[in-house]
């Protein structure tokens, strides 16, 4: 059975490219870019929707095992294909961690049943995340593994991080860290700076990051790793990943979607749905990170998704929980950037989808013949509000609430197989 | 009518003619406080709940006094020793207390902020009475009328607030109440003890005690917040009093009748030189005692008349 999405604007991340025209699936592959439809397959109009390679959602919280109620593999799955994402990267810090290849089989097994999206796993790189021991990295990797990483706790002591950083280079490892300095950023609801000091909340210097990034940076220069940076959301930051970049360093770097379009002022009177790890940043370091993702200095966008209960939210701003649902809203933000001219649909798609997709090794994220059918189909313009209780998430704390948003996802195709919309 | 408030829960919401709303009715209240027979009805038949989830001896007894010498029926709750120990959250305790009905809710929380989190969950009004490092309105407005009857007003002065700034509501609010009613606001004090980027709270900082103090018309003092320090940000005690804590010589760099206040409790030999302090031709730390019912009683009474006028509204929105 082959499909053929005709007047569809094509968006091409790895030729940086965009235009008109039409895409073959056939048995869940990309095979062909053709305007002509072969004989038997089904022909669709798109009526000039943008066809884009699904995207590739690095550092996403599913919550299980430990916290079901938060978000499942079933709920996280639809959410994610409500949104445009046909690779979930799951993150290790759930209750117990994902550090042994035990609970990584039985998590692999649960994500296979209940999502209609691929789920890929991280793995933790110390056991429990606990900072002392690393995890069995060859066995992880053998049972899927696609990177290492203890989520937002750092390994503060640089002799055990070196160990499995070291370790992990032997076998051709992915670590992504958190760079932050634990010691300055402990307690911290909120930035340094005018606000959080008017405001009363502990806050930490935005130099921590930075602080975090040199000692990683450091540490991947004695051990020759590949590494990736969870979150860079700093201008500090930036030019000493740039260093290492042109040092020739395997490094990469991510930002969160709620760091590339919101800032500290949001937080307002408390709203506690705003509080994210780490916590939303100046104007300035916002625009600046923008930049870095559209020349491709910042690598990956990804949602961060965190899902919390009302419970954990309902508290004094620097008692509540941190970090913010992003599956559903993850494409329609990330929207506000093309609208607001700060860099187009390709180079949007490079960060969302070719570049999460080639540091991890996974076939997707490309546009081209050959290529797993792994699409998103969707409304660049298409206004509306959100409405928090309409989405798929258990969770529902997303900033987003009341937001008035452009960029509707009409179609998620996993394997050439529709797992969204109507077409 | 100039104040139109529903809850008082920071300087930062009121407007200029709203502060002296509350310190002209005060000043009636000042006038009552000091007779025989301190009774008035103004807040009869209202209940009024204190809700400290920190532990406060001082403003607590200022709050219900003022509420009692309004005729209003008065109950302490110390939350600090009660269901929060059994795991209640916040919003819990608030929304229990909100079934019994109360009118005013005077509420100090440890947490910034908590007590903007707890007046939407409420339908009465809310008097913060500090919230973490966020505000404390009703010490600045107390310290705003003590300034306004020493001085004979309350602009164009020059105000040193000096100590440990960053730890501090009380100088969050009285930066805002003083800097809307236009003075000249210095801020004293060992750089670990300043909130970041307060350069750009429109007011001038200095690191050195006698430089700050030159030419202030008044020494506001702030005590060293051991207990929300997390760490060491001052050498020593020993070493902090010679620099920043006020003595008989420091305070010769000020205008000759600067007054010096304090909101207490007062570390002597900290801060502060205990002879100083009772110096009644320099201290008003007793005034500041004083007003601090005063501003309270005219606080609770405008925002009762507006609850009233609301309800009122409401009730007659109802018969339409």
């Amino acid at each position: 059975m082959s499909l053929h999405l005709t007047n569809v604007r094509l968006i091409d991340p790895e030729k940086l490219a965009e235009g008109s025209g039409a895409l073959l699936i056939e048995d869940g592959l990309i095979a062909g870019l053709d305007t002509q439809a072969p004989k038997g397959a089904r022909v669709v109009d798109c009526g000039g929707l943008c066809l884009a390679p699904g995207i590739v959602d690095i550092g996403v919280k599913i919550c299980e095992p430990g916290e079901r109620h938060k978000e499942s593999f079933r709920s996280a799955g639809l959410a994610a294909a409500a949104g445009g994402i046909t690779t979930i990267v799951a993150r290790p810090d759930t209750d117990p961690a994902i550090d042994s290849p035990e609970t990584l089989e039985f998590v692999t097994r649960r994500a296979a049943e209940a999502s209609p999206v691929r789920i890929r796993h991280m793995a933790a790189l110390t056991k429990g995340r606990a900072g002392r021991e690393m995890t069995e990295i060859g066995f992880l990797l053998d049972a899927g593994a696609v990177a290492f990483s203890d989520g937002d706790r750092v390994v503060t002591n640089a002799k055990v991080l070196s160990r499995a950083m070291a370790y992990a280079k032997g076998l051709g490892a992915l670590v992504i860290g958190h760079p932050q300095d634990p010691s300055l950023s402990q307690g911290a609801a909120a930035t340094s700076g005018k606000f959080a000091s008017l405001r009363g909340l502990p806050a930490v210097s935005p130099m921590a990051e930075r602080m975090g990034l040199d000692r990683d940076i450091a540490l991947v220069e004695m051990t020759g790793v590949r590494y990736h940076a969870d979150q860079i959301t700093t201008s500090r930051a930036l030019p000493a990943l740039e260093r290492a970049k042109k040092n020739g360093f395997d490094v990469t770097a991510g930002v969160s979607i709620h760091h590339l379009t919101l800032n500290e002022l949001d937080v307002g009177d408390y709203r506690t749905f705003f509080k994210v790890k780490p916590p939303l940043r100046s104007e300035d370091d916002r625009l600046a990170v923008v930049e870095a993702v559209a020349s491709g200095l910042i690598d990956v966008i990804s949602s961060m998704h965190t899902p919390q209960d009302e419970e954990s939210k309902r508290l004094p701003f620097e008692e509540a929980a941190a970090g913010a649902v992003a599956l559903e809203t993850l494409l329609p933000a990330a929207m506000r950037l093309v609208h607001a001219g700060a860099m187009d649909l390709p180079q949007l798609f490079r960060a969302l989808s070719l570049n999460p997709a080639r540091r991890l090794g996974l076939p997707g994220g490309r546009l081209a013949e050959g290529a797993p059918a792994d699409l998103v189909l969707f409304d660049r313009d298409a206004p509306f509000v959100l409405d928090r209780f309409k989405m798929l998430s258990k969770s529902k704390n997303t900033p987003f609430d009341g937001a008035k948003m452009q960029g509707k996802v009409r179609a998620t195709f996993v394997d050439g197989k529709q797992v969204f919309g109507d077409l | 009518m100039a104040f139109r408030a529903r809850h008082l829960l920071g300087i930062d919401h009121l407007a200029p003619p709203e502060i002296l709303a509350i310190l002209d009715l005060a000043e009636r209240y000042v006038e009552l406080n000091r007779r025989t027979e301190k009774r008035s009805d103004a807040l009869a038949g209202l209940t009024q709940i204190n809700m400290f989830f920190e532990a406060s001896t001082r403003t607590q007894a200022s709050f219900e006094i003022a509420g009692k010498r309004l005729g209003a029926d008065v109950m302490n709750m110390s939350v600090a020793q009660s269901s929060v120990k059994k795991g209640e959250t916040l919003i819990d305790t608030a929304l229990t207390l909100n079934a019994m009905h109360p009118d005013l809710l005077v509420v100090r929380h440890g947490a910034s902020g908590a007590v903007n989190l707890l007046a939407e969950k409420v339908n009465c009004a809310v008097l913060n009475a500090g919230d973490g490092r966020h505000e404390h309105p009703t010490q600045a407005l107390l310290d705003a009328l003590t300034i306004r009857r020493a001085k004979g007003k309350l602009q164009r002065l020059t105000v040193a607030i000096c100590g440990d700034i960053a730890h501090s509501r009380v100088a969050r609010s009285n930066i805002l109440l003083l800097g809307k009613m236009e003075n000249r606001i210095r801020l004293v004090g060992p750089p670990t003890l300043m909130p970041t980027r307060v350069g750009e709270f429109g007011v001038e900082v200095f690191e050195d005690m006698k430089e700050g103090l030159e030419g202030a018309d008044v020494v506001m003092m702030l005590r060293l917040q051991k207990e929300r320090m997390d760490g060491g940000f001052i050498p020593s005690e020993r070493e902090y009093f010679h620099r920043y804590g006020l003595d008989a010589e420091k305070l010769a760099a000020a205008k000759e009748d600067a007054i010096v206040m304090h909101p207490g409790p007062m570390n002597r030999g900290v801060e502060i030189d205990g002879t100083l302090a009772d110096d009644i031709n320099r201290s008003v730390i007793q005034d500041q005692v004083e007003m601090g019912v005063a501003v309270r009683m005219a606080a609770m009474d405008l925002l009762a008349r507006n609850l009233r006028a609301e309800r009122g509204r409401a009730a007659a929105g109802v018969m339409v």
